[in-house]
């Protein structure tokens, strides 16, 4: 989503950088007050983004079902005061202080991470993968050809759903019945708009390489760019203030290792 | 009793979102058995997803349409069954095929219809007649076939389930000139032998005039006018207002007559334009 907020400023190498030490840190939390230290950066973030609230928890719900999983297996392998029995399943009061630190920590490193890409243009981001990735050429890693099929991955999405959505419209119209049945029926159903997706597919895929060759496009070695990402002052005072927070959560730790 | 009427149509796309749009608005017409009726509208004028109403796809904001007296969405459940009395062909329909053969892709419309082996067998093989495809062709894959031949293989599977009402949406889009004109004097003949009724949406106002008994024209989401051909181009200096144009004949036509040349400016076809001007000079 465009928008003119201090973290759309960032560079997006220093956003996914950051981001790489957030989850570091966020699985660094041992107890509830540094897990609530980085709650309140993850809220400082999403505030700053300006983008309204209710679009991350839009974001929550594609997880949702891992979240209330995890959450559950959590809450029974916890130690403590057991408070509940029943057969092989204990419910402790570990398990429930458990259940709600697993929860918080997902959630929060969803929002975080929907922050990025909020912020973020799809190009942008590919981009700054793959600087980051620079390094990794020196290995013989084709950083620039990885990032180009990124970049076209992306672009192609929603090419691909409205052409799947045609393609089920075409196939209603002749009939097939999509809505109805049991698993296997549906699954067959799903075959009249898959081949056609995927012959589509590898047309389009090499109609993209032939223009790509006629425009003599041959991969990284000495290609400018039209965008060049550049630090500036933004970065330095996010990388700043997440050093800060950063150094809060370890000490955090230190401090009150038994609050949990 | 007309085979198609719709009633105060209203269409909005994402309704209730920031992208709300309406894309038609308080449509009424009605469409006799057996016409042959062309559909004309600028880009966006609602052509296409009035098609889409029609047969089920996709359901009306507000009003009613009634196939053969019946209100379509009366049973939402046997929407299947409008779609089988309403054939849709959707513009590039080639690459909708899917099946091994083109024999297979052909009764793909049959069968979901649960027609018996025999029935299904003659309407594949008369389908199959009428598009012009040959009888070897049905044994080989249809992504074999030129794309020509795909498309009339993709229009033998929608003719094959017999609808009352056959769709075209812009049918001739991308083909080459002769094939074009096969692939419009076959529809002709499908309509004359089967005397059901035809919907042809086109931007080919050419094609339109020689073949449409009557023209709907929309503009804007809103039913501009439905008339006989005749009478829809002859009112050409409107039709360009709305972003449209009559044919390249019938245009010289009017201007040879405010030259103040005794011909008929309301010709239609390029033969009928050639008649009317050797008739003039002899």
């Amino acid at each position: 989503m465009p928008g003119k907020s201090f973290i759309h400023k960032m560079d997006a190498r220093a956003k996914i950088l950051l981001l790489i030490v957030y989850i570091v840190f966020i699985f660094l939390c041992y107890n509830f007050i540094s897990l609530a230290v980085m709650t309140a950066f993850t809220v400082l973030v999403i505030a700053l983004t300006k983008i309204s609230f209710i679009k991350y928890l839009k974001s929550l719900k594609v997880i949702l079902v891992i979240i209330i999983l995890t959450g559950i297996l959590n809450l029974f392998y916890g130690s403590g005061e057991v408070l509940w029995e029943w057969w092989m399943i204990k419910l402790t009061t570990g398990g429930i202080s458990n259940y709600f630190f697993v929860i918080i920590r997902i959630s929060i490193l969803m929002m975080v991470s929907s922050a990025l890409t909020y912020t973020t243009s799809p190009t942008d981001l590919t981009d700054a993968i793959e600087r980051l990735l620079k390094p990794l050429s020196f290995f013989h890693v084709q950083v620039h050809e990885i990032a180009m099929m990124m970049t076209i991955a992306l672009r192609f999405i929603p090419v691909l759903l409205e052409e799947t959505d045609k393609i089920m419209n075409a196939q209603k119209a002749r009939g097939a019945d999509m809505e109805s049945g049991n698993i296997f029926q549906r699954v067959k159903a799903l075959i009249p708009v898959l081949i056609p997706l995927f012959v589509s597919s590898f047309r389009r895929a090499n109609d993209l390489a032939m223009a790509m060759e006629c425009r003599c496009y041959n991969g990284g070695k000495n290609r400018t760019r039209m965008k060049i990402l550049h630090y500036s002052v933004t970065d330095l005072i996010a990388l700043v203030f997440s050093a800060v927070m950063f150094v809060g959560v370890i000490l955090c730790n230190l401090y009150f290792p038994n609050f949990v | 009793m007309s085979v198609v009427r719709a009633e105060n149509i209203r269409f909005v796309y994402g309704g209730g979102t920031s992208f709300e749009k309406t894309a038609l608005d308080d449509v009424n017409f009605e469409i006799e058995e057996g016409e042959f009726v062309g559909i004309i509208g600028h880009t966006g004028s609602g052509k296409s997803t009035l098609v889409q109403l029609l047969n089920g796809l996709i359901r009306p904001t507000e009003g009613k349409i009634y196939i053969n007296g019946k209100d379509i969405w009366e049973e939402p459940k046997k929407i299947r069954e409008v779609r089988f009395k309403v054939g849709m062909v959707f513009q590039y329909p080639e690459y909708q095929l899917f099946e091994e053969t083109v024999y297979k892709d052909i009764s793909f419309g049959p069968k979901n219809m649960g027609l018996e082996q025999d029935e299904i067998d003659k309407r594949v093989r008369s389908a199959a007649e009428f598009t012009g495809l040959r009888e070897d062709q049905l044994e080989s894959s249809p992504f074999e076939l030129s794309g020509g031949e795909k498309r009339r293989a993709a229009i033998a599977g929608v003719i094959a389930m017999d609808p009352d009402v056959l769709i075209l949406d812009e049918p001739t889009a991308g083909l080459d000139p002769l094939g074009r004109d096969a692939l419009l004097s076959q529809i002709v003949d499908y309509h004359k032998v089967r005397k059901n009724t035809v919907l042809l949406v086109s931007h080919s106002m050419e094609d339109i005039a020689r073949i449409a008994d009557r023209i709907l024209v929309m503009s804007k989401g809103k039913k501009w006018m439905l008339d006989t051909t005749h009478n829809v181009f002859s009112r050409g200096k409107e039709l360009e207002n709305i972003g449209l144009r009559v044919p390249q004949i019938t245009k010289i036509m009017m201007m040879l007559r405010q030259k103040g040349i005794n011909v008929d400016p309301t010709v239609l076809t390029v033969e009928q334009g050639f008649n009317e001007i050797v008739n003039y000079l002899s």
